[in-house]
């Protein structure tokens, strides 16, 4: 399935996330990380934790409304893979970012952004591996 | 106060993943699709949200303090080591197979998709199960999430 580049909609995007992490960083002191997020969720260490990271989520949810509200129309989603394929794809993303500590957010962005040797590594083979599934699952043997 | 501004900061984040394309797994597939139907988008995605943190966090971490926490919380973990390689590995396997990442999965809840609550239910369930697995593994030692 084709999708359109979208440079200047993407860059500004991108210019939209590194804004939020300057901004949670410069308030709340926190790393823009979607696994750390996600993690105090699940295991809360207090109430008054736990309440920031759900509203950061609630305004993450908002987004897309945001943009139907400035656009008229929904974000555009297509998910190209079948509900098995998403399960499996999602529980290894779940053990992965716990023991890799971090994601495309966390690491990407914001262990980059700190010069972080750590982040840099966890980006590279997660990229990696990335491409090298989705070759083997495009144009593999087989295919 | 706290809540209100993690709300809004949220809503920017919600508002540049969707913009950039990382909700959509169409997209972040072809993005890794090299050899087929490359959609480079997200390297613009990454390269601005880089560019700002970069600067921004330039500016803001060489404050004594946050303006509304007591210190910033920042990983003290500089290992680079399996946990950290193996990790990453299994997290760009998901990621090649699903098309969602956390981060871009968290806005996409706003779309009222099943296919989100899917991956995200899917994505926690593991995480319990890394937490579950790291406790018996390393008794007492370093956890996840630092």
């Amino acid at each position: 399935m084709e999708t359109a580049f979208t440079p200047l909609q993407s860059f500004s995007g991108g210019l939209l996330i590194g804004l939020s992490a300057v901004l949670l960083m410069a308030f709340l002191g926190r790393i823009m990380g979607a696994t750390g997020i996600v993690a105090g969720l699940i295991f809360p260490a207090s109430l008054s934790d736990w309440a920031w990271r759900a509203a950061l989520v609630a305004g993450m949810a908002t987004g897309p409304l945001v943009w139907l509200a400035v656009t008229g129309r929904w974000p555009e989603m297509q998910v190209p893979v079948d509900p098995g394929t998403l399960i499996i794809g999602g529980v290894l993303v779940g053990i992965g970012v716990s023991f890799g500590g971090g994601c495309t957010s966390g690491h990407g962005i914001c262990g980059l952004a700190r010069l972080s040797p750590r982040s840099l590594v966890a980006v590279l083979t997660f990229m990696a591996t990335a491409a090298l599934t989705v070759y083997m699952v495009r144009h593999g043997a087989g295919r | 106060m706290r809540i209100v501004l993690a709300y809004l900061i949220g809503v920017i984040f919600g508002t540049g993943i969707v913009m950039g394309g990382m909700a959509n797994p169409a997209k972040v597939l072809n993005f890794f699709d090299f050899a087929g139907s490359w959609d480079p988008s997200l390297l613009l995605v990454m390269a601005g949200a880089l560019g700002v943190t970069l600067v921004g966090y330039g500016i803001v971490l060489p404050r004594p303090r946050p303006l509304l926490a007591p210190a910033f919380s920042l990983p003290a973990t500089t290992a680079i080591d399996l946990r950290l390689v193996g990790g990453s590995a299994l997290f760009g396997i998901g990621w090649g197979l699903a098309g969602f990442c956390p981060g871009g999965a968290l806005p996409a809840l706003g779309l009222f998709e099943p296919a989100v609550y899917l991956f995200l239910a899917a994505m926690m369930a593991g995480m319990v199960l890394a937490r579950a697995l790291s406790d018996r593994l390393s008794h007492g030692a370093a956890r996840p999430f630092g």
